[in-house]
């Protein structure tokens, strides 16, 4: 990374602590908020393992061994709300992925600096929404109520009320989320677009290369590493798909089409306060996104890339 | 200063994505119908983001009679006035709502940049004392949480329910905003800071003097992060704060007001008590819509120009 201090060569670990002391002070925030807030929750785990009183705490609750997991696979609703976080997460990877490197190719092909700024700043801005905010925004103009049903009403058409139809509820989920985030999820192949060398494309256009032949030859194969990093985080995520999102939508309609994985185990473990099935289903989910992170790297390795870590 | 500063820019930020503003001689001239499909298609994003962002503002500026004859959102001004701005800046729970969510943000962002900061710069030095094994520890809670349910029980048992600490605390580290800050303090010229420790400059003071005016443009991007984050938090609200709709920060009112509409329970009328009607004002919710805005649209254009320094690509690749 970089040279070692050069006053000094190999000191020992004394004086490394006396040299270092107001680095190691600078530390010990974050250090105690991730303590208290991030490693304190995982011993709270445990009650995934018991009957959890709140009066008793995590320390004097009975324990329950496997019995609330049983309870968990037994209910009904939790295998609803697992195929819909899988069903929706495969459509967001099918209509969402595509979109963000798209629309980074076409920026790139812009030849206008100032240009490519603008829309650039534009396309990032939803990022910064809040899903409250986008919610809000696409029920005032998709709602029962809202500008495209007036428009439709008052051309004597039928109207159109997507924000509470359950059966479409995946299509109203995906473009709120292309909204908001696509435009954001072209930073990173942008950064992978200006790596390529501009020399190659010189070279194959020299050659007598189209612009889609170089565009096939040069700068998807330059992007293949992203792509492939971003599908295996998208892979490692597959159970995580968007919280507030669902939360916000849920009663508008149901829970048949809308409860997902986090928000059932917010209704079950905190609303109904049943905090022990709660924490099972918080903890399969931890569990089998380790996994599918784990699965996902194999299988960029197999294809010859990094993914997430090397080797 | 000026002089650290340049060479600081020069080797410590990645290089901004080359600017083609001209065409290269290899390069095939653009047919018409190659440049008007690129131009729709990119006319067309930029009017799926826009438009919906300018009715919003048209219809939150707009007189009740234009909503009227509009028969709801207005897409094109037809008479204009802030009376929805003064119907909502007079509401008890929209000024309470933006003075706390303010207040969150500013505190928070505030905490926020101190600890990551603090944290980034005592882990970026070169074979200081046990730095790997802490960088250890906090990259572990990237991939390990104890979820929601857990970390809910460690915040109610520190008695944070119905505290506003609550919802800064929990959040105040980002372990992701840290290693962005961490890679770019750890490019910070090896040079200079020797040579400000040839001068006796401590590591507080290189810190001060060196490493943060080297890079102002992380350090903006990743305090709007923070704050971006603070503003729009709401599930922590619902979580810790649930029924203390005194307390309650813009966003959780933007949800319980105008996207749940008026009906919801907490006695609307008394809580919003917009001229004594049923349902608030179709003009005042999108000047509530609006308020949520404001503050991004004010500090984002400050903010969008280090996007292009390099810092994003810094921050993705993490």
């Amino acid at each position: 990374m970089s040279t070692p201090r050069s006053w000094q060569e190999r000191p020992g670990r004394r004086i490394r602590l006396r040299r270092d002391r107001s680095l190691l002070i600078m530390v010990v925030p974050a250090v105690v908020l991730l303590l208290v807030f991030n490693y304190a929750p995982l011993f709270g785990l445990l009650t995934a393992f018991q009957y959890y009183d709140p009066l008793a705490g995590v320390w004097n609750s009975d324990w329950a061994g496997f019995d609330q997991f049983h309870r968990l696979f037994a209910d009904p609703l939790f295998w609803g709300a697992l195929k819909n976080t899988l069903y929706l997460s495969l459509v967001q990877l099918v209509l969402f992925f595509p979109i963000p490197i798209a629309l980074a190719l076409l920026l790139n092909s812009v030849l206008s600096g100032r240009m490519r700024n603008f829309i650039q700043s534009v396309v990032y801005l939803p990022h910064f929404f809040s899903w409250v905010l986008v919610i809000t925004i696409f029920q005032q103009l998709l709602g029962g109520a809202g500008a495209l049903n007036q428009f439709l009403r008052s051309h004597d058409l039928q109207t159109w009320d997507i924000t509470t139809n359950p059966s479409t509820f995946v299509l109203l989920v995906t473009s709120q989320v292309v909204w908001k985030e696509a435009g954001w999820g072209i930073v990173v192949f942008l950064a992978a677009l200006s790596a390529v060398n501009p020399g190659l494309y010189e070279a194959a256009a020299v050659d007598g290369a189209g612009r889609f032949r170089r565009m096939w030859h040069i700068t998807l194969p330059g992007l293949r590493g992203v792509i492939v990093l971003m599908l295996v985080l998208r892979l490692g995520n597959a159970l995580s798909v968007g919280f507030e999102q669902f939360l916000i939508q849920r009663d508008a309609v149901g829970h048949e089409s809308a409860e997902v994985l986090d928000t059932y185990a917010f209704y079950y473990g905190i609303a109904t306060a049943d905090y022990s099935l709660g924490a099972a289903a918080g903890l399969f989910k931890s569990v089998i996104s380790l996994l599918l992170i784990w699965g996902a790297n194999k299988l960029a390795h197999c294809f010859g890339e990094d993914g997430l870590y090397r080797r | 200063m000026t002089k650290v500063f340049t060479i600081g820019t020069g080797t410590s930020t990645a290089r901004a994505p080359r600017a083609r503003a001209e065409r290269r001689p290899w390069q095939e001239r653009p047919t018409l119908a190659g440049q008007s499909a690129k131009g729709l298609s990119l006319g067309g994003v930029l009017a799926v983001m826009l438009v919906p962002l300018w009715i919003v503002v048209v219809t939150s500026l707009s007189t009740p009679g234009a909503v009227n004859r509009a028969g709801g959102l207005v897409v094109w001004p037809d008479g204009l006035t802030l009376q929805a701005y003064r119907e909502m800046l007079t509401d008890p729970t929209v000024r309470t709502a933006l003075m706390v969510s303010l207040g969150i943000t500013v505190a928070g962002t505030a905490l926020s940049m101190v600890v990551s900061v603090l944290c980034a710069y005592g882990l970026s030095r070169p074979r200081s004392l046990g730095h790997r094994l802490i960088l250890v520890l906090l990259i572990v809670t990237m991939f390990v949480s104890g979820g929601l349910i857990p970390t809910f029980l460690v915040v109610t048992g520190l008695g944070g329910y119905g505290q506003w600490w609550a919802l800064i605390l929990p959040s105040a580290v980002s372990v992701f905003n840290i290693l962005v800050l961490r890679s770019f303090y750890a490019k910070t010229s090896a040079e200079l800071i020797d040579a400000a420790r040839m001068d006796g400059a401590g590591d507080w003071r290189i810190l001060w003097s060196v490493v943060l005016p080297t890079s102002r443009a992380v350090t903006a991007v990743i305090a709007l992060f923070y704050a971006v984050g603070y503003w729009n938090s709401f599930f922590t609200v619902m979580l810790y704060l649930p029924t203390d709709s005194e307390k309650w920060p813009l966003q959780y009112v933007l949800l319980t007001y105008v996207n749940r509409g008026a009906g919801m329970p907490g006695s609307v009328n008394a809580g919003f008590g917009l001229a004594h009607t049923q349902t608030t004002p179709l003009s005042t919710q999108m000047a509530v819509v609006a308020l949520t805005l404001v503050p991004l649209l004010i500090v984002y254009p400050f903010v969008q120009k280090h996007f292009r320094t390099g810092v994003l690509t810094g921050a993705v690749k993490g």
